[in-house]
This record gives structure tokens, C-alpha cells and sequence, in this order.
């Protein structure tokens, strides 16, 4: 029997919560179906991990795509259905793919999985990017290399660490009816791999802990810059990451297993620092908001 | 002294016409191809390696290219003798590779457009002792100002552990800056 999983209308990093804890229902061998049909809004997080919803079922999933036109249209310009027909059955028809001629889109669903990819990644964000930061962010140019390397760093970790490919994706949105009340820049990094919990297993973290669980994991390997490798240079890359979001007042979450951790919070929003006990999700999907630059009184 | 580029060893190592220097894998290539350059050069040579036409240098692969490359020059038994500046580099790049030098105990010397200066770890009377032979071009324990306020002895200790963490070289009659780069 097939399993249906309903997309909501809207997909961001929290709704899709609602898409895991269906999921968790489910035996992971089963028939599903994702039923987009009524989604009328994605984020980046939403998109990729969505594709890695399909990367982590036993069985090849069915997927019914957004009814509504704009949306799919969106979906499709945004590259989602271009790796999305590989990893699903389609059920219903999709828009053709055409390339993104939205300014606000800095980078298409685009998938990681070896070296080339990241130095892809770059180049082609960095083109948009400079743009939209210092224009529509107000950030300074110098901004763009941070991002760049953000961007690197997390596909990066895909790269080492996951050992299954995986998706980024990067977004701005006007978000002035929102708590920040402004422009953002919404970067996704997710993944189906083996999670942080799984890749930190042989680290000595592991072995000098009491307890050992995905929040741990994640907060040793986020925070503590703790890698599998033993080599005192490794954990850069995380710093790094956490250095440029924390300067640019944005925020970073992580989420892998069971768990999510907030390392950084900004004062425009609230979270918890960290969630224990979710369902179960493969690999690890991390997400940055970073917001245009307000003068400070 | 040697100059290499450090974006045509990006191109050559990966067979791409990269400009950004990003991941371990990418690091580890171009360390690769550059310490079999540094090999071929005679003993006592300084490399200046030119970051001029570099992009983005994430912190990984500053790690995998930068500090591996200096790690084993700067053991006490180097498989060589020979030493490396870097130049043409942002305050990116900078912030990137004074990262990765300092969860290593590094140190690196760095060109800028108004002198060189030392990058990474060292302690407050390190850098003042490695400006002072900087600007007088040679020096000794022996031959330092009263005011130094260092003995010969600790001087001396002070000025081998910078000429063993390569970042002056030993001469007969002292110490002097890489290359003479000041």
C-alpha cells in the first residue's frame, strides 16, 4: 500500500517537520507518495530537502508536483524538477525546464557530490551574489567572499563527510511582513548521508563521552569543530562558518538525526539553541538566513 | 628567490581553469604540485608564493594547502631547507590562513604592499624580536639593543626558534629576514 505524504502549503525549514513526522509513520521499504499538490510556497530548505526525502526511501517514491501554476513554474526555473524527475516518479505533469531568469534566485537547486561540484557552486554564486548582497542586503562587498566561502565550506562537508551526494540551494526574499522585517538571503545545504552522529562515531569526542546521541554529535561537530580526523586543523571550516553568519547578524541551524541545534541566534528571532527527540532524518540539513544590514543607533 | 603563482598551480593541479582555492581535495592537489616545485629548488631558497590572482580561499583548503605545506618545514629535522613568504593575498585570504596556522602553532611570513609581517602564532616578543632584525637586516643575540631587555642567552633561543619555525634565516654572523623582504 502507498503512504501519502502531504507537502504543506507552505515548505520552510519548520513546516517541513510536519513532512518528517508523516515519515516517521511509515516502514522505510513502503510505497510513498509526496503530494505537493497544494503547495503554494518553498524555501530553499524545503526544495532540497525534499530531493533528499527521495534519496533516503528504499523504494523510488511517487511524487504529484504543485497544482498551482506559479508555483511549479517556480519549482521548475529553480531546477527542482530537473533532479527531482530522476529521484521520483512523477505523477502529473510538470513545467518545461527553463533557466532561472529570477534575479532573486542566486543559485538553483544544485546538487554536491564531488569537488568540481563546490568549485561550480562558487563561481556561479558569485556572480549574483555580489549584487544582491550590497544592493538589496546593504552588506559590504567585501561580504561576498564570506558568503562564497560559507557556501563552500558547507557543500564542503557534504563532500567529506556525508558520503552520499547532496543539494544546495540559495534564495532572497522581501521578508517585511516578517519578525525581521526585511530583505534576506536564505542559503540550504542539506543532505541524506550517514548525519553527524554516524560521521563523528570514530572521533575521540565520541570516546571520551558518557552519553552519545545526534545532539551531541551535532553540537560537538557545529560548535565544538570536532571532526572525525584527528588532525588539529580539521573543525575549520564550521568556525569559519559560524564567524561570517555571527557577522553578519544572521542565523545558522542544523539539523541531523533527532536533533536541531541553533548555534546562532540573532536578536530578530527566537529559537531553541537545541531540540532533542524529533523523528528521524537521514544526513544532515543545515540553513543560513542572513539579513540586510540595519545601522545600528 | 622563487616566485610561484599560486592560481596557475591551482590550474595545473586540477586541470581546470580555477580561481578559487575551496575544499581539502583542492588544497591537497595544489600542496602537492607546489611542494614537488619547492623540491627542485636548491637548498636555503626562499618561495614567494603569490596569491595575487586567487579568489575565494576557504578555510579548509588553507588548511590542507598552507599549513600542510609548512608543518614539516618547521620541525626540527625539515625534509628541507628552504623557506616560504606569501604575497599579493586579501585580508580574506589572511583571515583564512592566520585561521588555520594558529590551530596548528604556525606561523607564516606575509608580504603586503607596506612590509612584511608575521601571520599566526606567535607571542608578542616574537614578532617584536622578528621586526627588529627586519629593519636592522641582520642581527644577533649578541648585537641587540640594551634595551631589548633580553638576554644573550634568551635572544639567542628566541631567534633559533624563529630561524627553525622558518620565518628567519640563519646566516653566519646572525639573523636575517626571508629574501630580504623588508
Amino acid at each position: 500500500m502507498t503512504a501519502v505524504i502531504t507537502i504543506p502549503a507552505s515548505l520552510d525549514e519548520q513546516s517541513f517537520e510536519t513532512v518528517i513526522e508523516q515519515l516517521a509513520e511509515v516502514p522505510g521499504d513502503a510505497k510513498v507518495l509526496v503530494d505537493a499538490r497544494h503547495c503554494r510556497f518553498a524555501t530553499p530548505y524545503g526544495l532540497t530537502a525534499l530531493l533528499c526525502l527521495a534519496q533516503s526511501r528504499e523504494e523510488k517514491a511517487d511524487f504529484a508536483p504543485p497544482e498551482d501554476g506559479d508555483t511549479a513554474s517556480y519549482w521548475s526555473r529553480s531546477s527542482f524538477f530537473k533532479y527531482a524527475d530522476e529521484l521520483f516518479t512523477m505523477r502529473g505533469t510538470v513545467p518545461r525546464a527553463r533557466s532561472a531568469g529570477d534575479s532573486d534566485v542566486l543559485l538553483e537547486v544544485t546538487p554536491v557530490a564531488k569537488n568540481e561540484d563546490v568549485h561550480t557552486i562558487v563561481t556561479r554564486v558569485q556572480e549574483k551574489a555580489t549584487q544582491i548582497l550590497t544592493q538589496k542586503l546593504d552588506l559590504e562587498p567585501r561580504a561576498t567572499m564570506g558568503f562564497a566561502m560559507t557556501l563552500s565550506e558547507a557543500c564542503s562537508n557534504i563532500i567529506e563527510h556525508a558520503g552520499r551526494g547532496g543539494w544546495v540551494m540559495v534564495q532572497r526574499y522581501n521578508w517585511s511582513k516578517r519578525r525581521v522585517g526585511r530583505d534576506v538571503v536564505q542559503i540550504a545545504v542539506c543532505d541524506a548521508g550517514v548525519g553527524f552522529r554516524r560521521s563523528l562515531e570514530t572521533s575521540r569526542a565520541r570516546a571520551l563521552s558518557d552519553r552519545w546521541d545526534d545532539g551531541i554529535a551535532l553540537e560537538t561537530g557545529v560548535i565544538g569543530g570536532v571532526s572525525r580526523f584527528s588532525d588539529p586543523g580539521r573543525g575549520q571550516g564550521m568556525k569559519g562558518i559560524r564567524g561570517w553568519v555571527s557577522r553578519f547578524d544572521g542565523k545558522l541551524t542544523v539539523r541531523s538525526g533527532t536533533a536541531r541545534i541553533a548555534p546562532i541566534i540573532p536578536d530578530w528571532d527566537e529559537d531553541l539553541p537545541r531540540t532533542d527527540g524529533m523523528p528521524v532524518f537521514p544526513g544532515a540539513q543545515l540553513q543560513v538566513i542572513i539579513p540586510k544590514r540595519v545601522a545600528r543607533p | 628567490m622563487t616566485h610561484i603563482d599560486v592560481q596557475v598551480a591551482l590550474e595545473d593541479s586540477m586541470s581546470m581553469p580555477y580561481h578559487d582555492l575551496v575544499t581539502r581535495r583542492t588544497g591537497a592537489a595544489v600542496r602537492t604540485l607546489i611542494e614537488r616545485q619547492l623540491a627542485g629548488l636548491a637548498d636555503g631558497s626562499v618561495a614567494f608564493l603569490d596569491f595575487t590572482h586567487i579568489g575565494i580561499l576557504d578555510r579548509s583548503c588553507a588548511d590542507e594547502f598552507v599549513a600542510k605545506l609548512m608543518i614539516p618545514l618547521s620541525t626540527e629535522h625539515p625534509p628541507r631547507d628552504g623557506y616560504v613568504v606569501i604575497r599579493g593575498v586579501s585580508e580574506d585570504h589572511v583571515e583564512a590562513i592566520e585561521s588555520v596556522l594558529l590551530a596548528h602553532g604556525l606561523a607564516l611570513v606575509v608580504q603586503f604592499p607596506d612590509g612584511a609581517r608575521l601571520v599566526g602564532a606567535v607571542t608578542d616578543r616574537e614578532r617584536w624580536l622578528w621586526d627588529l632584525v627586519m629593519i636592522s637586516g641582520i642581527a644577533s643575540a649578541e648585537t641587540l639593543p640594551a634595551d631589548a631587555g633580553l638576554t644573550v642567552q634568551e635572544a639567542e633561543q628566541l631567534l633559533e626558534s624563529l630561524a627553525r619555525r622558518r620565518l628567519l634565516c640563519r646566516v653566519d654572523d646572525g639573523y636575517c629576514p626571508l629574501g630580504r623582504v623588508a
